[in-house]
Order: structure tokens, then C-alpha cells, then sequence
């Protein structure tokens, strides 16, 4: 009887370490990708829901109810295997990034919400009597304060993000938690594959969280 | 310069503003007093449109801001404005936050913006503020780098929201000095105040407002001297004790 982390199931693994290498890379690709998305996505709907423009009020909200309250795997799958009926047959890679972007996209759109609430509206009436209008008054005066305050809880969405685009598994993505899975079934070395993958994820993910906690000092300073 | 005309304004159930009639000439100085809640702060904010009136017109200088795609943005362009928590830009230096709007919105270059911005700051003693933030001055530093802010944008008319209400009294003088300074200058300026020395010297005019109306409106030695309503008497009593 063997245990599941025999020596030669590590060694197996060792020797194809490339397969891991590849996955992380994949994850990190899309991670990164998934993180621009998201941030253009949550800047723009966070905005949206504190004009005073309805319309745009209603769509962000809209977007925020319906993503936060569904789960991300559903939404993954709906991309997958609704969207080809509607004639839109996406590669795997780029429904990942969409899925984990858009679902992302919809919290950071909350706490640029946030953000922007928390800056005195004596800003705005200061922007306002110099002329300036409202994209100028948000570009140049509300979402520079504004940002100091988001970047903590934006770095902790940022892990949270790295760690979500593991849903690419499910549908043969090719990312890191996609190759351990299919590398382990078919030798059954699942001990190995599984530390090994939770090691790299951590890897990619501690840095981020560092940065959160850095960002959160420097904020309580500046306040 | 401005004309208020017929001003009602609601803020859900309260009616804070009262039919008001209200006429600034070019270069006048009128110091507007009255208890708080008595909408003096709503009426001057309505010269401006950060309060928008349910109904009534406001004109300034000759053009009806009220009036549907009015420019009002570059009408705000000829109105500075000074707040009681003076709003200065906390991410800006001093110098910067007299630079950024002149230079934005007016299409000022930023070395002529940056040379009336040191002037500005000259004469209102803070020069040697210029690149220090917004944080590390005091409350009546701030101040005057607001009024400064507001000048360098060579405003027409220049209105001042409590500027004092929110400063430590060893400071209120400082800033009602640059005040009387600039009054001085011919600019045309509407006061919100309970500052009753600084309107006995340099108000031309004096209107006293209580629960949403201009109730007394007189020369500051009438007013002062002999109010001709109950409650501006009983204001004035409370006030000078």
C-alpha cells in the first residue's frame, strides 16, 4: 500500500513539471487579462451609479444585482454552452477571461461606489462653481481622492480574482487547476498534483495580498 | 450683475426659500445675515446653481441661468465661490489649486495661471505655501488659498458662504482682512455672514432673512442702528450683547 504522497508520484510529477508551468502561465495570462476587463468594467458602472442620470443609475445596478447574485459558474457556462445557440461560439480561454472579468467587474464597481461616495460632496459643489462639469469634476477631482481609498479592497478583489479564474477547469481551459485535474486523472497521482497547484496559486496570490495590506497602511496614514 | 427673481425653493417638505426678490448692481458689496435655518445659505447657492430653484428665474449677468441649456458651466466661470469647510483639493498643492480650473476650463496656459496664481497667493500672504498641501496649513490658511482660488480664475462677482463660521477665532481675522482688502478692489460680492463688524465696514447694502424671506434690506447704519423689524431687533439684540 502506498500512500499519496509517494516519492516516485512527486518524481513523476517533477519530471513533467511543464505541465504545471504552462497551466500557471495560463492562469496568470488570464488573470491579468480578466483584471483589465474588470477594472474598465467596475470604473464604469461605478461611476454610473452615483450620477444622478437614471437611466445609468438603473443599468449599473442592474449588472451589479444580477452578477453578484448568480454564481460565477453558472455564468461560465452560460457563456459556454448558451452562447453557441445565440451563434456566438467563443475559444475557451477568452470565456474565461469574460466570465471572471464581467463577474469582477461588478463587485469593483461596488467599491468604486464606495469610493466615490466617501469624498465630501463639498468637492464636487468646489469643482462645480469653477466651471469645471461632470466628467472633468469626476476625472480630476472626485476619482483621484477616490482612489486611494479603493486600492486596498481593489488588491483583495485582485486575489480573489487570480483564484476565481480556476472555473476555467470546468471547461477545459487549460489553466492551472484545469491541468492538475486532468493530469492527476488519468495517473491517479492526486496528492502531489494538488499541493503542488495550491502552492502556485498561493504564489501568485500572496504577493497581491502583501500589496493589499501595504496599500491599507499607507491609506490609514494618509487619512 | 445678478437678479433673483421670484426664487421658491423646496427641499422635499420645507419650503426654504420664499418668493425671493433679490438685485445685486455691478460692484456692490451686500451682506446677507439672518438666523440659521432661515435659507440665506440656499439663496446664495441659488446664485450659482448648486441649488437649483423649484421655480423663479436667476440672472447674472444678463444671461438666465435657469433657462433650459443655459451655459452654466461658463457662467460658474465668472462666479468664485468660498465656502464655510473650504473645499480645497486635498490631492492638489496650493499652487495647484489655483492653477487647475483656469487652465482647464478657461484654456489659460499653465506658466500665466502659475504667475497670477503667486500673485493671488502674495497678497493673500501665503506665498511661501505655494507647494505645501492643503493639510498642513490651518484652517484660516486654507481660507484664504479658497479665496485665492476663487480670484484666480478673475471672477466678476466673488461669493462668500459663512467663510468664518468654521474657523477658530484667532483666525477669523485674518481671513475677514483679505475680505475687506478685496472689497476694496470694486469686485461685486454677496456675503453670507455673522460677522457684524466686517458688514458694518464694507457692506453697501444689508439683507436680514429669517424662515425663507427677505424681511429687512438697508443701509448697514439704518439696519444696525434702527431695524425697523421685530425680528431683525431681536436677532441684532441676541447678536450684540
Amino acid at each position: 500500500m502506498t500512500g499519496p504522497f509517494a516519492w516516485f508520484k512527486w518524481e513523476a510529477l517533477f519530471a513533467e513539471w511543464t505541465v504545471f508551468g504552462e497551466g500557471a502561465l495560463m492562469t496568470l495570462a488570464a488573470s491579468m487579462l480578466a483584471l483589465a476587463l474588470s477594472l474598465a468594467l467596475g470604473v464604469m458602472f461605478g461611476v454610473m451609479s452615483t450620477s444622478h442620470w437614471k437611466i445609468a443609475k438603473a443599468i449599473s445596478r442592474i449588472y451589479v444585482e444580477f452578477i453578484q447574485n448568480t454564481p460565477l459558474v453558472i455564468q461560465i457556462f452560460f457563456y459556454y454552452h448558451g452562447l453557441p445557440h445565440l451563434g456566438l461560439s467563443l475559444p475557451v480561454f477568452s470565456i474565461g477571461v469574460l466570465g471572471v472579468g464581467v463577474y469582477h467587474g461588478a463587485y469593483i464597481s461596488e467599491v468604486v461606489r464606495a469610493g466615490i461616495q466617501s469624498i465630501p460632496k463639498g468637492q464636487r459643489e468646489a469643482a462645480y462653481s469653477q466651471g469645471l462639469n461632470y466628467v472633468e469634476t469626476m476625472k480630476y477631482i472626485i476619482l483621484p481622492q477616490a482612489k486611494r481609498i479603493v486600492l486596498p479592497p481593489l488588491a483583495n478583489q485582485a486575489v480573489s480574482l487570480v483564484k476565481n479564474t480556476s472555473v476555467l477547469a470546468m471547461i477545459a481551459g487549460g489553466d492551472l487547476m484545469y491541468r492538475a485535474d486532468s493530469w492527476s486523472s488519468q495517473n491517479l497521482y492526486y496528492g502531489p498534483a494538488y499541493v503542488t497547484t495550491g502552492i502556485l496559486y498561493l504564489m501568485l496570490c500572496l504577493p497581491l495580498a502583501s500589496l493589499a495590506r501595504n496599500l491599507e497602511k499607507k491609506a490609514e496614514v494618509h487619512a | 450683475m445678478i437678479a433673483l427673481k421670484g426664487i421658491d425653493k423646496h427641499f422635499g417638505h420645507h419650503h426654504v426659500l420664499k418668493n425671493i426678490h433679490f438685485h445685486v448692481k455691478s460692484g456692490e458689496k451686500v451682506v446677507i445675515i439672518g438666523p440659521s435655518g432661515s435659507g440665506k445659505s440656499t439663496l446664495i447657492r441659488c446664485i450659482n446653481l448648486l441649488e437649483k430653484p423649484s421655480s423663479g428665474e436667476v440672472h447674472v449677468d444678463g444671461i438666465e441661468i435657469t433657462a433650459h441649456k443655459a451655459p452654466v458651466t461658463k457662467v460658474r466661470q465668472s462666479i468664485g465661490m468660498v465656502f464655510q469647510q473650504f473645499n480645497l483639493y486635498p490631492h492638489k498643492t496650493v499652487l495647484e489649486n489655483l492653477t487647475l480650473a483656469p487652465v482647464l476650463v478657461k484654456g489659460v496656459r499653465k506658466e500665466e495661471a502659475e504667475e497670477t496664481g503667486m500673485k493671488y497667493l502674495e497678497r493673500v500672504g501665503l506665498k511661501d505655501k505655494a507647494h505645501a498641501y492643503p493639510a498642513h496649513l490651518s484652517g484660516g490658511q486654507q481660507q484664504r488659498v479658497a479665496i485665492a482660488r476663487a480670484l484666480n480664475m478673475h471672477p466678476k462677482i466673488m461669493l462668500f458662504d459663512e467663510p468664518t463660521s468654521a474657523l477658530d477665532p484667532e483666525m477669523i481675522q485674518e481671513v475677514l482682512d483679505v475680505m475687506v482688502d478685496l472689497a476694496h478692489d470694486g469686485i461685486t460680492m454677496v456675503v453670507v455672514t455673522h460677522e457684524m463688524g466686517f458688514a458694518k465696514q464694507v457692506a453697501d447694502r444689508v439683507i436680514f432673512m429669517d424662515e425663507g424671506k427677505i424681511i429687512e434690506e438697508a443701509k448697514p447704519e439704518d439696519f444696525f442702528n434702527h431695524p425697523k423689524n421685530e425680528r431683525a431687533r431681536l436677532f441684532l439684540s441676541k447678536i450684540f450683547r
